[in-house]
């Protein structure tokens, strides 16, 4: 097994954990016969080993009290997969839920990481709603695994059959000699094996036997996050720890050149400054003292970076020529039919640009990381929140140049992901000023720096463009989506589950050099909103029902039609809608989760506020491990969605970002809350898909849809700010 | 530097910093009282709300001067065991996501409540507005305080 570090307090005597495809040992022909690895020495039971937790795989240990530690491979930024995954596993091992407490996995992502396809192994990254979807066959397997444990050595102490013995909650019981055992008790005599079979799927639990799996289980993280106590890496604090904060480049790419040194380092507590490519970093006891130096540094920026000519006022001008140009070199996602033939078919065609203005992250908590290096430089120690712990640890012990193995990762809380935390730069930096001063740094961002240096989600343009026949059918739709955000943009901009005889989608990208991310949702967030728009003008205009044109649009995904049913049925779609209000619909698939929802919306035409009183929500994700947290989920989707479609917008001048903090970049607030989120989930055996980035994408287009009803007009540009709903309703 | 002293969740306390120091940097980084969280710096967000003399105050705006002789109220200070009837409510509706923000919600709503046992949903949401969560957790946030309001 490949070498850890200690970051947990059991003596890891790690196994090999049998699981390639080509050597699996099959349980089917021996799983009633008591393994081998029981008959090796004699029961080893001794005072030494009393009162260790035992391990019994390389997810459990069990301590002789019945506590059960489970190890928590994802990285826990609000989502809740550090309850849902533990769960799964507790589910096979037939654990008493009361009696698990859980623990970050130590960072070894050949044994904690999963496939996108749920295969073990791979990295460690916590992305695309895809923990519960990757890990959930995993941790069966693996729960599983550790319930043939504790069977196979009661079967030996008892000198019974294994197919005789059975299972309750954190008991193993022997009917025919009315015998139980607690799963503590095991823990004095348990030994486990090098190896681990594969228990076969049929060994597995029936779902009708589940106990916490699809029940209401309260999140671990929970109690420590509403006294204080819950560690972020921004809250660590070490022996001899200083504080770094850098000055970066206003313009992404632009270097630094620091005019006055000599009076910063005569500064007061100042330690060192550190000149990096994008900026200047300087290092000084205290935090406050730090804010003092670095509101002194007087930085030249070199200039002729790319994205200095990058100017969003002009960006749309730029993207309508990209789009109309034939000769562009576009990215073709989708090309079935002939959507410039079917433009003949008789009929009428429509068009429609829509917008969307680049967004950014605002995670709580704003990126920090605390990095000590040995004084031998060879080696470090490490706590951070991030969502990709496998690439944070390469990424110190290659600027260092040692191994990973001498890289001591303390996973954190994250206040935030959202995308952002994905990326190392953050960590990058750390590493580089702790080198430089031979002491344990914590770098802070300010909010200002997280804001203006951020990652955002790109800008672009949606051209939409279809030929409906004469009986209303849509013959072609072509969607070209332009922009500045490279593999970012095309996220959701294909539409699986409408069926279009002809279909194109493209994605035709302008580098100009600036920092584009992952946002919650990707490319869903504003393709979803043009494409659930787009078809509302349609259906509008075609005085089509627009739920009924979606439901005659998904006739071959029955399961996508009965999303719509049942939101359609929970607002009572096609009720009076109260005075002076008016109701919106959108569908979106996500993560491989199909949601759909209503919203009723008012708006005040004096100020050209928009208000959101109700939504309704339904979501297939298959098998659902932990409802109430996905309904949290969605819920919190929704909230902030809103704040993305109402209020956020990045904009830069010359390349330079003219928002700093919440006071230019406001999110929303809770007064501007809807009365109610109703939210159902649809039952099904399906495997688990992703949730939590599942409302992003509905709540734009619902909302576009509603604001045509109430009034006749489109919203066609995120955000909806008030200034632009004005100018609408003149338009 | 100057000396300030100030009781902080009962206990006296002296610190010695730099004058004009935030108090949200003597909180945490001096005193490791790390629950009150930097979100801003500016008063924009609420993450570092604490209780100063009582009144729910914006510890990054807070130069620590404005401490000296006052009683400071922190997130590990509202209760002994962490069962404030809005921690157990907190708990209870399962607010927190990311949970970063938390501490300044509750310590908000803790003051909102100490003036008005019983808000109704519009003073709530109107006391409540100056405090951000980025992960969306306000209705449950809503929920949890008209829980402890309708119980008194």
């Amino acid at each position: 097994m490949k070498t850890s570090q200690k970051s947990t307090q059991f003596p890891l005597s790690r196994r090999k954990f049998l699981y390639t495809a080509g050597g699996l040992t099959f349980l089917a022909s021996t799983a009633m016969i008591v393994p081998s690895f029981l008959e090796e020495d004699e029961d080893e039971e001794g005072s030494e080993r009393r009162g260790e937790a035992r391990q019994i795989s390389v997810w459990v240990h069990l301590g002789e009290d019945g506590q059960i530690t489970i190890y928590n491979p994802a990285s826990e930024m609000g989502q809740g997969s550090m309850t849902a995954v533990p769960v799964i596993l507790a589910e096979e091992m037939d654990a008493d839920w009361s009696q698990v407490r859980i623990e970050h996995a130590p960072i070894e992502p050949e044994i904690y990481g999963a496939g996108w396809d749920g295969s073990p192994g791979g990295t460690m990254i916590t992305v695309g709603s895809r923990t519960v979807r990757s890990y959930y066959n995993y941790m069966r397997q693996s729960g599983a695994q550790a319930r043939y444990v504790l069977l196979s050595n009661v079967a030996r102490k008892w000198k019974v059959p294994l197919e005789e013995l059975e299972t309750e909650p954190s008991m193993v019981i022997h009917a025919k000699s009315k015998r139980k055992i607690s799963y503590g008790e095991i823990a004095r005599f348990a030994k486990s094996p090098d190896t681990l079979p594969e228990i076969p799927a049929s060994q597995l639990k029936d779902p009708s036997q589940f106990r916490l799996i699809g029940k209401v289980m309260p999140r671990f993280d929970i109690p420590a996050k509403v006294d204080g106590s819950a560690p972020y890496s921004m809250d660590i604090q070490v022996p001899n720890m200083v504080f770094g904060l850098i000055s970066r480049s206003p313009v992404h790419g632009a270097k630094p050149t620091l005019q006055n040194e000599p009076e910063i380092r005569q500064m007061p507590g100042v330690l060192e400054v550190v000149s990096l490519d994008h900026g200047i970093g300087i290092i000084a006891e205290t935090l406050e003292g730090a804010l003092e130096v670095k509101s002194q540094l007087k930085i030249s920026w070199s200039k002729g970076a790319k994205a200095e000519t990058f100017n969003t006022s002009e960006a749309y001008k730029e993207y309508e020529t990209i789009a109309q140009d034939p000769t562009f070199q576009a990215n073709m996602l989708s090309d079935t039919g002939d959507v410039k033939k079917a433009l003949q078919i008789e009929g009428k065609t429509y068009e429609a640009d829509y917008k969307n203005e680049a967004i950014y992250h605002a995670q709580m908590e704003p990126l920090n990381a605390v990095v000590s290096i040995a004084d031998d430089g060879q080696s470090a120690e490490i706590w951070v929140g991030t969502q990709a712990p496998g690439r944070a640890r390469s990424t110190v012990a290659k600027i260092l140049g040692i191994g990973v193995d001498k890289v001591r990762f303390n996973p954190q809380y994250l206040g935030g992901g959202f995308g952002r935390r994905s990326t190392p730069d953050f960590i990058a930096e750390t590493v580089h000023l702790a080198k430089a001063v031979s002491r344990p740094v914590k770098l802070i961002w300010t909010r200002e720096d997280d804001l203006q240096y951020g990652m955002y989600r790109p800008m672009s343009l949606q051209r939409m463009r279809a030929q409906v026949d004469t009986q209303g059918n849509i013959q072609s739709w072509h969607h070209v989506v332009v922009g500045t955000g490279g593999g970012l943009l095309g996220s959701g901009a294909k539409t699986d589950f409408y069926a279009f005889p002809n279909q194109r989608v493209e994605v035709r990208n302008i580098d100009h050099g600036i920092r584009t991310k992952h946002w919650r949702a990707v490319g869903h967030g504003p393709n979803k909103f043009a494409i659930e728009a787009f078809l509302d003008e349609i259906a509008q205009d075609q005085k089509v029902d627009p739920v009924d044109m979606r439901l005659r649009l998904m006739k071959d995904y029955p399961r996508a039609q009965k999303v719509l049913r049942m939101v359609a049925e929970m607002a009572n779609w096609g009720a009076p809608v109260p005075e002076g209000k008016a109701w919106g619909v959108s569908f979106a698939e996500r993560s491989g989760s199909l949601g759909a929802c209503i919203c009723e919306i008012s708006l005040d035409r004096e100020s050209g506020k928009i208000s959101i009183h109700r939504i309704w929500a339904s979501l297939d994700a298959g098998l659902i491990v932990q409802p109430d947290n996905v309904k949290a989920q969605m819920e919190g989707g929704f909230i902030m969605g809103m704040s993305s479609i109402f209020h956020e917008r990045i904009s830069m001048k010359n390349g330079q970002v003219e928002q700093s903090n919440f006071h230019d970049y406001p999110i929303l607030r809770i007064a501007d809350i809807p009365e109610s989120i109703e939210i159902e989930l649809i039952p099904s055996a399906e495997h688990p898909t992703g949730v939590g980035e599942s409302s992003i994408p509905l709540i734009g287009g619902a909302v576009a849809n509603a604001f045509a009803r109430l009034t006749g007009k489109r919203l066609r540009h995120l955000p909806f700010t008030p200034e632009k709903v004005l100018e609408t309703l003149k338009g | 530097m100057a000396q300030y002293t100030f009781e902080i969740n009962g206990q006296e306390q002296k610190v010695e910093v730099a004058e004009g120091t935030s108090l949200l940097w003597v909180i945490r980084e001096h005193l490791g009282l790390t629950g009150t969280k930097y979100g801003c710096g500016k008063a924009l967000c609420g993450s570092c709300t604490i209780h100063l003399n009582g009144q729910a105050t914006r510890a990054c705006i807070t130069p620590v001067s404005r401490a000296e002789g006052a009683k400071i109220t922190t997130i590990e200070g509202l209760s002994e065991d962490g069962k404030h009837p809005l921690q157990l409510a907190w708990v209870e509706a399962q607010v927190p996501q990311c949970g970063y923000c938390q501490s300044g919600q509750i310590m908000q709503a803790a003051a909102l409540l100490a003036q008005n046992k019983r808000p109704n949903r519009e003073q709530i949401l109107s006391y409540m507005n100056g405090v951000l969560c980025r992960c969306g957790t306000y209705m449950r946030i809503v929920k949890a305080i008209e829980k402890v309001a309708k119980e008194g």
